[in-house]
């Protein structure tokens, strides 16, 4: 049986670099890919990623993003310095959003990004202090491998 | 149908990946707003935009989209054209409007990669 697989990796991510945002989620995708992780968890990963790191561009001063690969999930924790969440129950609302003309012109900002992380992830945690900053934890479970424990880890 | 037969079909110019035209396009998605093309979109499909910037770019290749085709004769950015080169997503541009570029594409057979929202993951 193959060896456990494991990969943890953080990323900064710079606030209001508009044109380098997308950057750490195209590396994230191609550790995952390189890793012979499936390609539906690469996909699901890859998004909620992507719209973590728009949001860091978006609102915060910096950012980081890990990524933690076990067997059983792909972790992403996004953590920021920024102005904060006051409202996370309405922030998560499809619609809602906060977002500057600069980020509505990339094509994002319409109150999608916190509700598309929530259908992608399977399990979703976000904490907010206004005036320090956001932390969110999302998995992609391998159901696969936690209903098969005997699968190799190359089936993530 | 392939990438060549959507270029010729929508007279369109190919500004990145001339060498993918053999590549097949079946189905297709349009919008304006990438946190929709993320939501919705499939792999393998094209991406009907009337956006230049390199998110567009960039929502594609996490998508693995096959091309962008860019409407209404938008020409996209040098930086948008250098990431796309650099990850080898083609971009045609169309003057067709976005209605006529749907119109024409799905008459010649492409469908959309989902019909309808709701349900699907």
């Amino acid at each position: 049986m193959a060896e456990p697989l494991y990969f943890e990796k953080s990323f900064d991510v710079e606030g209001g670099s508009f044109q380098n945002a997308g950057n750490v989620s195209g590396q994230i995708k191609g550790i995952l890919k390189d890793l012979g992780v499936s390609t539906d968890i690469v996909r699901r990963v890859a998004i909620i990623c992507y719209e973590s790191e728009i949001n860091i561009v978006s609102y915060a001063k910096r950012g980081t993003i890990t990524l933690t690969v076990t067997d059983e999930a792909v972790k992403i924790e996004t953590k920021d310095e920024g102005p904060g969440i006051a409202d996370i129950e309405l922030a998560m609302k499809e619609g809602y959003s906060t977002a500057s003309a600069a980020v509505r012109e990339m094509g994002f900002g319409a109150g999608m990004g916190l509700a598309n992380m929530k259908k992608y992830a399977d399990h979703l945690i976000i904490t907010s202090e206004l005036g320090v900053g956001t932390y969110v934890r999302m998995m992609v479970m391998n159901f696969q491998k936690i209903l098969h424990p005997d699968l190799p880890s190359i089936t993530l | 149908m392939t990438l060549k037969d959507v270029k010729e079909i929508l007279e369109a110019e190919v500004l990145v990946g001339s060498d993918q035209l053999e590549k097949p396009a079946k189905t297709a998605f349009a919008a304006d707003l990438m946190s929709d093309v993320l939501a919705f979109a499939k792999p393998d499909s094209l991406l009907l935009t009337g956006l230049t910037n390199p998110q567009v770019v960039r929502t594609a290749d996490i998508l693995d989209i096959t091309a962008i085709i860019m409407v209404r004769g938008k020409k996209p950015s040098e930086e948008t054209i250098k990431l796309a080169e650099e990850l080898k997503i083609p971009i045609l541009s169309t003057r067709y409007i976005l209605f006529e570029t749907s119109g024409r594409l799905h008459a010649r057979g492409v469908t959309g990669c989902i019909e309808k929202v709701g349900g699907e993951t």
